[in-house]
């Protein structure tokens, strides 16, 4: 009854030619998903694709030959837009700050284990689902309405993105921590936060860290993008400066440099401790 | 005994320095957080603060209003919801509320209050427990029988009378008299006035008798629904679409730019060293400009709309993609490339066979992971480039007046949101195997 080579080779084939039909479907398929959504996008957008291809290069230029001709006046202001830049990085710390605790005593409180009411863990899974759902610029704008422009708006509208994003990636890391010191705890008579502080805490540090010190990177994006819809900051001043057009692309030009400089250190910063956290937990 | 003494002591030394540790954490959190306060100007804020905006937000979002208007110039009244003109009564037509022959009707509004409006512009709004207010326009100036200290929910000045009710508002003007009736729900979300089937059940609708001569009920239903003038559903659905296409090619086209760069900046595949170094620092480059610069210098060129904010997503995005891409290229493992090479094939097969089946599934749970990301980055970009359920939801923000639109695009953008943070898991989960979801 055994089958013969030709046989086992015909079923092989037939498999692999199967295989590579249905890839090939799906390559088609994604290939054919790009090109209509392009089309759909580019027929909707004010300009084409293909008449505003050449003309990208135009606007930095302006803005680089205008602060060329006016490179003596950068220095200054530099200096001038120093604050707001302080305003924004200050924004993305305190709500990276505040989201990170909420999201560490949410995360706590919704994992199986180590939950302090095990019963309402689908409600604080809930609650971070709805939290990392809602975009920063709905309660930015909310709350502008409500407080007036300023710092505090973004500050609210990004710690409870960051609660709820952290949140998440906490507890994923929580479920596997050990929880035999927290049965020691527990049979010293702690109480749960005690249990939390010292027995769950140290053992996922580390982990929270680095993914703390990568949502402080994202917020402050986030804080300066805000800023742009009036929610104070060196996106504000941007649009500001934006708004006046040729003649003022000298602060225009300080404004990205301090933003893209900004960026670039803080992408560096964290991701050299993220790196010295990561490579202590393996050791 | 001394070793035990001399670890005593270091154990007495290490705890006494963890927690001086532990305090200078908390002092200097506690220090900066003092220090925010006085920067943001927390104190300020609370005076700024208007808290009768949060209250009109609140139950704005959940309530209409019906205006009821009379021009002061002929008398002409005029009945529409929110008081914009798709949300008129048809001529001839009127809420059940109003009652009452053309020369003395009576508006009832829901709170025990009874405006009627007489000729010659005489207003009497009749409110329990307090009286009859009368006023009325004489030469150009308004006149009541108010004394001269009203109650606080009275104001009245010869140009101006408003007054509020529990359940309404009454304006005397100059030019008319309007009378704003609130009520809770959101009115017109199905049918608009003009439609033959508002106020119609559902039941009705789907089985009762054909309703418009002209159309069957299942498709004149659906067009009246579909093109409804106060809630754009179609609108709002191609918006939604919108901001969905510019995550969708934002994310998969930066996929498709950062996988050849990433094999250039990945140690193993470019021994080049410059090279490498060249197209880290692109990637560095094009991640620090950030998307909200790039969303600018980009609609300069292609003017406000989903591609410029689709390009936006995907220039920073390759940045980031190729970063990542690159560091998992670094830690694919030789010996499937050598089994690979010993069956004499060449460098393309070695990277078709050999490398891109390790990293596909990390690949795609990074594309799927940034996809649901990107849907949030781009309702953010929507509303500065023009385009997507952002736009729709920061105007509707900035006029300040309909907040149950408001409240209908946060729900939509939520559920959004939602739906693509479920969608990206499933797929990732068919794509790559259950066993790589830990949840």
């Amino acid at each position: 009854m055994s089958e013969t080579t030709a046989q086992i080779q015909a079923n092989y084939m037939a498999l692999v030619n199967r295989r590579r039909l249905y890839g090939g479907l799906t390559l088609l398929v994604f290939i054919l998903l790009m090109a209509t959504g392009f089309n759909i996008a580019d027929a909707r957008n004010a300009g084409g694709f293909w008449e505003g291809l050449h003309r990208i290069g135009d606007y930095p230029a302006d803005v680089l030959s205008e602060a060329w001709e006016k490179r003596a006046d950068l220095p200054g202001l530099l200096l001038k837009y120093f604050p707001a830049l302080i305003e924004t990085i200050n924004i993305a710390a305190v709500s990276t700050l505040i989201g990170a605790l909420s999201g560490l005593v949410l995360s706590l409180l919704a994992t199986r284990g180590l939950a302090r009411w095990p019963r309402l863990i689908p409600l604080f899974r809930r609650i971070l689902d709805i939290m990392r759902a809602i975009p920063e610029i709905v309660i930015a704008l909310m709350l502008i309405f409500i407080l007036g422009g300023g710092p505090v708006p973004a500050m609210i509208a990004i710690a409870i993105h960051t609660a709820g994003a952290l949140g998440k990636m906490f507890s994923e890391v929580a479920e596997n921590a050990d929880l035999k010191p927290v049965d020691g705890l527990k049979s010293t008579g702690a109480n749960w936060s005690q249990q939390m502080l010292l027995g769950v805490i140290p053992q996922v540090a580390p982990n929270y860290l680095s993914y703390t010190l990568l949502r402080f990177e994202i917020n402050i994006r986030a804080s300066a993008i805000l800023g742009f819809v009036g929610a104070g900051g060196i996106g504000y001043e941007l649009r500001n400066s934006m708004a006046w057009g040729p003649g003022r692309f000298d602060e225009a030009a300080a404004i990205f440099i301090l933003l893209f400089g900004t960026i670039v250190f803080f992408d560096q910063l964290s991701s050299r401790y993220r790196n010295r956290l990561t490579e202590g937990a393996h050791q | 005994m001394s070793e035990i003494a001399t670890l005593k002591a270091d154990a007495d030394a290490l705890f006494s320095r963890k927690k001086t540790v532990a305090f200078a954490v908390r002092a200097v959190i506690f220090a900066y957080l003092v220090y925010v306060f006085f920067a943001f100007d927390i104190l300020g804020l609370a005076q700024r603060a208007k808290m009768e905006n949060a209250v009109t937000l609140v139950s704005d979002s959940w309530s209409h209003k019906t205006h009821v208007t009379r021009s002061h110039r002929g008398g002409a009244m005029d009945y529409a919801i929110e008081g914009e003109r798709k949300g008129r009564y048809p001529e001839g037509t009127r809420p059940d509320w109003v009652t009452g022959p053309d020369d003395a009707l009576e508006v009832a509004l829901g709170d025990g209050s009874i405006v009627t409006l007489l000729p010659s512009n005489r207003t009497l709004i009749d409110i329990p427990g307090f009286g009859t207010i009368e006023a009325a326009l004489i030469d150009g100036r308004i006149e009541t029988n108010l004394s001269e200290n009203p109650p606080d929910w009275v104001y009245a000045s010869p140009r101006r009378v408003t007054i509020r009710t529990d359940n309404g508002r009454i304006t005397l003007t100059r030019s008319k008299t309007e009378i704003f009736r609130y009520a809770g729900g959101w009115e017109l979300f199905f049918y608009t006035l003009n439609s033959p089937y508002h106020g119609k059940r559902f039941g009705e609708i789907a089985f009762g008798d054909q309703i418009d001569p002209e159309r069957p009920n299942w498709r004149g239903a659906w067009e009246d629904f579909w093109g409804n003038a106060m809630w754009r559903h179609a609108d709002v659905l191609w918006a939604i679409g919108e901001t969905i296409l510019m995550a969708f090619l934002g994310t998969f086209g930066a996929a498709i730019v950062a996988l050849p760069l990433a094999f250039m900046a990945a140690k193993r595949f470019a021994p080049v060293a410059l090279i490498r170094s060249i197209t880290r620092r692109i990637f560095d480059f094009v991640r620090g400009v950030d998307a909200l610069i790039w969303t600018i210098v980009l609609a300069r060129a292609f003017g406000p709309g989903p591609l410029t904010g689709a390009l936006a997503i995907l220039i920073t995005d390759t940045g980031t993609f190729g970063k990542i891409f690159s560091e998992a290229l670094e830690n694919v493992d030789e010996k499937q490339i050598e089994g690979v090479a010993s069956t004499g094939a060449k460098q393309v097969q070695r990277y078709r066979f050999g490398v891109i089946p390790q990293i596909i599934p990390v690949l795609l749970a990074q594309i799927l992971y940034f996809l649901e990301s990107n849907t949030r980055s781009a309702t953010i970009i929507g509303a500065i480039t023009g385009g997507g359920i952002g736009l729709l939801l920061t105007q509707a923000m900035q006029t300040q007046k309909d907040w149950e639109e408001v409240a209908y695009y946060i729900v939509l953008v939520i559920l959004m949101v939602m739906f693509m943070d479920w969608f990206s898991g499933w797929l990732r989960g068919k794509l790559i195997g259950r066993s790589e979801e830990k949840h």
